[in-house]
């Protein structure tokens, strides 16, 4: 037992009302399918069923296309960007009003620790809408032309990791600039879309701005696909990305895809240890690795190797993983078990072709989804670990000995979402961000995001910007 | 851990080969201690922790006074309240020591004997630290001879910022013997040194010279203490430990004030450090109005609502 043991400190579920069941957010309301099915959605840290949610059928979706078709013609296209910012503004303050009950909604239903989700996710999320607020009246002065015009309907499909702020970097932009939207939330997370939903009525926006159609891959395809849509952005895994770009190919609609990623992080042998041992844990670790961006590969010059490992080894036994609504869990649950299997299948793969693989020592609840925390050494270019997208806890642990090499390294990969520089020296960051071929390169940090900053891949993690002014264009004619 | 190839009993060797070393450990990046500091603040310190956080906060206060209107009278009166710090509750565990100034120790002495509690002096010209070594070693000697457990000395901060790092070194090594059998805290003045990367080096430079413990102020500069500094002194106590094998302990002085910053501070040391660094042996609080809130938030727990200050006693 240790010295200091923390008493659980659970955040309250008290503070959150889950109905039984859920129908779609169509027009403005809340209304039955017309064809689909229910399904359940299940907290991944019990197993425990949340709520029953609405499979949303393809009448489902053509009503949701023309509800917001609907919307776009008669209210929001024509409206005046000085009064749209006033609804995004509303939108903002009531996230964070409702800052608390948003968190601890998103930690049940997608396994987050809740200080991720309070600390991260909601503020985040908030902080992009009241960034898009203010571009909702300035939208000729963002570079884009004297004029820029709003695309129409946008289908927009999201995946189950940051739940709310993958739907606020989505709706946000789409909205300011005049678009309306039918967003899917993941199969695994609806809740805190239909949250959002609620949020939309609380805020009076117009009937028909914001539409949440629930259900699985089918429901998106259905969307993606609709003749009635102008604009598709997704959000998730490559496979599905090509699916979409394939489908919409000859169709005049716009994509944006944020993909995968295969995140290279660098240490080189001068940078701040500390700083970057936690630079790597918060890279790989930070919401159990379900990140696209994650620093999943680590790359460190062989002079400071054993010395970084064993800095990194003692750091993870100190990761404590568990309840995600305890407030001093650092990682919560796998959000799924397809996702869980997937995260062992590779991890074995790893084992199998010869790296070695080391886990935190730490217990893991008996119930729900969970993964320890793991690091694989001995990786090389040529392992399945080092360059497919395990999106979990898992870290593949390679070495370099130049700044050429590390970039080689980096750079061979068919992602190219981010990556991270660890160095002292300033004039190496600029040499290595030239050269790495990532839509983010962090310096001595990771995993930043800010709603001024625009993010987004290079080849295999997508094409097209989200956040700051580059976000805008995807979702204007100019 | 890994350990580096520097012999280190040769670092300080001469002048250069000791600020190679120094400037050959690894930087601190400001944003990223600060960050983790501030993220480890979050911890959510509740009931049973948090009862275990605040008798072992009191059992690691440096209840000081360093004043110039300190008196005899007044110093009793703080030894009085360092060996039974809550009046109305003798379970309340007993300060780690009393400092002051060093023609107060043998009254502090006296008040103390057979208490278990240790008397603490500053020395070396505090808290500037700007006269004659043989100055600052007689102040040494002098409070020793009054019979201080614990010698508090500061660095000259001058020479550290002038790159004179051999000067300190030594300084600190002459003060290590004056002080005999007593235990020497090197007090960096981090509020002086600015950088995290000037407060490692400091750091490195106190523990080879032979201090037992680093501390961060002497309380009269400002910033004092804060949390990421205190990190960066921990980390720096964890890989000194993991290179020569000696543990060299840690004060945190000055600005601490409330129950929540010194849990917060514990948390830090659980976390950085490690466990073994959580007894008063490794880890001080030099302070003077933490221990009222300490016994206050202490009563909060055991009635369930605050007493107010008139139930603690004020010196």
């Amino acid at each position: 037992m240790a010295v200091f043991e923390y008493a659980p400190a659970p955040e309250s579920r008290s503070v959150v009302h889950v109905d039984s069941h859920y129908g779609l957010f169509i027009g403005g309301e809340f209304v039955e399918s017309e064809d689909g099915s229910p399904f359940k959605t299940v907290n991944p840290a019990t197993e425990e069923v949340l709520a029953e949610v609405t499979a949303a059928g393809p009448r489902d979706v053509d009503r949701a296309v023309r509800a917001a078709r609907e919307a776009y013609d008669k209210v929001w296209g024509p409206m005046p960007g000085h009064d749209r910012a006033k609804y995004l503004y509303r939108i903002a303050r009531i996230l964070q009003e409702r800052a608390r009950e948003l968190a601890v909604l998103e930690s049940l239903d997608n396994g987050k620790p809740i200080r991720e989700s309070r600390d991260v996710d909601v503020p985040l999320a908030a902080a992009w809408f009241f960034s898009y607020a203010g571009w909702a009246d300035k939208l000729e002065f963002a570079g884009l032309g004297p004029d820029p015009r709003p695309l129409g309907v946008a289908g927009q499909v999201i995946p189950w990791n940051f739940p709310l702020l993958m739907l606020a970097w989505k709706i946000a932009p789409a909205l300011a600039c005049g678009n309306t939207v039918v967003l899917k939330p993941a199969e695994t997370t609806p809740l805190t879309a239909l949250a959002f939903a609620d949020i939309c009525r609380q805020a009076e926006l117009p009937a028909g701005v914001v539409n949440i159609v629930t259900g699985a891959g089918d429901v998106g395809a259905a969307l993606v696909s609709h003749g009635g849509v102008n604009k598709v952005a997704f959000t998730g895994s490559t496979e599905v990305g090509r699916q979409i770009a394939e489908s919409i190919a000859g169709t005049r609609k716009r994509l944006t895809l944020e993909l995968g990623g295969k995140a290279a992080n660098v240490v080189f042998e001068d940078a701040p240890l500390d700083q970057a041992v936690e630079g790597i844990v918060n890279g790989i670790f930070f919401n159990q690795g379900h990140v696209c961006c994650a620093g999943s590969r680590l790359l460190v010059q062989e002079s400071v190797y054993d010395e970084v490992l064993g800095r990194l080894k003692e750091r993870m036994t100190t990761l404590r993983v568990g309840d995600p609504l305890d407030k001093n869990t650092d990682i919560g649950a796998i959000n799924n078990p397809a996702q869980l299997a997937k995260i062992r299948e590779l991890s074995e793969v790893g084992a199998a072709e010869g790296a070695e693989r080391w886990s935190a020592p730490c217990e893991l609840p008996e119930h729900g989804y969970w993964f320890a925390p793991t690091l694989f050494t001995g990786v090389t270019q040529a392992h399945r670990i080092a360059r497919e997208e395990i999106f979990g806890p898992v870290l593949s642990v390679l070495t370099f000995r130049t700044p050429a090499e590390a970039v080689e390294k980096a750079n061979n990969t068919p992602y190219g979402l981010s990556a991270g520089v660890w160095t002292d020296k300033g004039s190496r960051i600029l040499w290595m961000a030239e050269r790495l071929r990532a839509g983010v390169v962090w310096a001595n940090t990771f995993n930043k995001f800010d709603p001024a900053s625009p993010f987004g891949g290079y080849k295999e993690s997508g094409y097209g910007r989200e956040g700051g002014r580059q976000g805008l264009e995807a979702y204007l004619a100019h | 851990m890994t350990t580096t190839d520097t012999q280190l009993s040769d670092v300080a060797a001469s002048a250069s080969s000791l600020r190679r070393f120094l400037h050959g450990l690894s930087g601190v990046d400001q944003v990223g201690a600060e960050e983790r500091a501030a993220r480890l603040a979050t911890r959510s310190i509740k009931t049973t922790a948090k009862r275990f956080a605040l008798d072992l906060a009191t059992s690691m206060v440096d209840l000081t006074t360093l004043e110039g209107q300190d008196t005899p009278g007044k110093v009793r009166a703080l030894c009085a309240k360092g060996r039974q710090p809550d009046p109305s509750d003798p379970t309340a565990p007993p300060v780690a020591a009393i400092c002051v100034y060093p023609d107060l120790v043998a009254t502090a002495k006296q008040a103390l004997a057979g208490s278990g509690v240790r008397v603490a002096s500053v020395a070396t010209a505090f808290p500037s630290g700007r006269t004659a070594r043989a100055v600052k070693i007689a102040d040494v000697e002098y409070a020793v001879s009054q019979g201080a457990d614990e010698v508090d000395m500061v660095i000259d901060r001058g020479a550290f910022l002038a790159g004179d790092y051999l000067a300190i070194y030594d300084e600190i090594a002459a003060v290590k013997q004056a002080c005999g059998g007593a235990h020497l805290k090197v007090i960096l003045e981090t509020g002086e040194l600015v950088t995290y990367d000037n407060v490692k080096r400091a750091s490195w430079l106190a523990m080879l010279a032979g201090g037992d413990f680093i501390k961060t102020s002497t309380g009269k500069v400002q910033p004092a203490a804060t949390l990421p500094v205190t990190l960066v002194m921990l980390q720096s106590v964890r890989d000194f430990r993991a290179a020569t094998g000696r543990q060299v302990g840690v004060k945190a002085a000055g600005g601490i004030r409330t129950s929540k910053d010194a849990i917060r501070y514990l948390v830090v040391v659980n976390e950085t450090a490690g466990e073994q660094w959580l007894t008063p042996e490794w880890f001080r609080f030099g302070a003077s109005s933490l221990l009222n809130d300490l016994l206050m938030q202490r009563q909060k727990l055991d009635t369930g609502h605050y007493a107010g200050h008139d139930y603690v006693t004020e010196d």
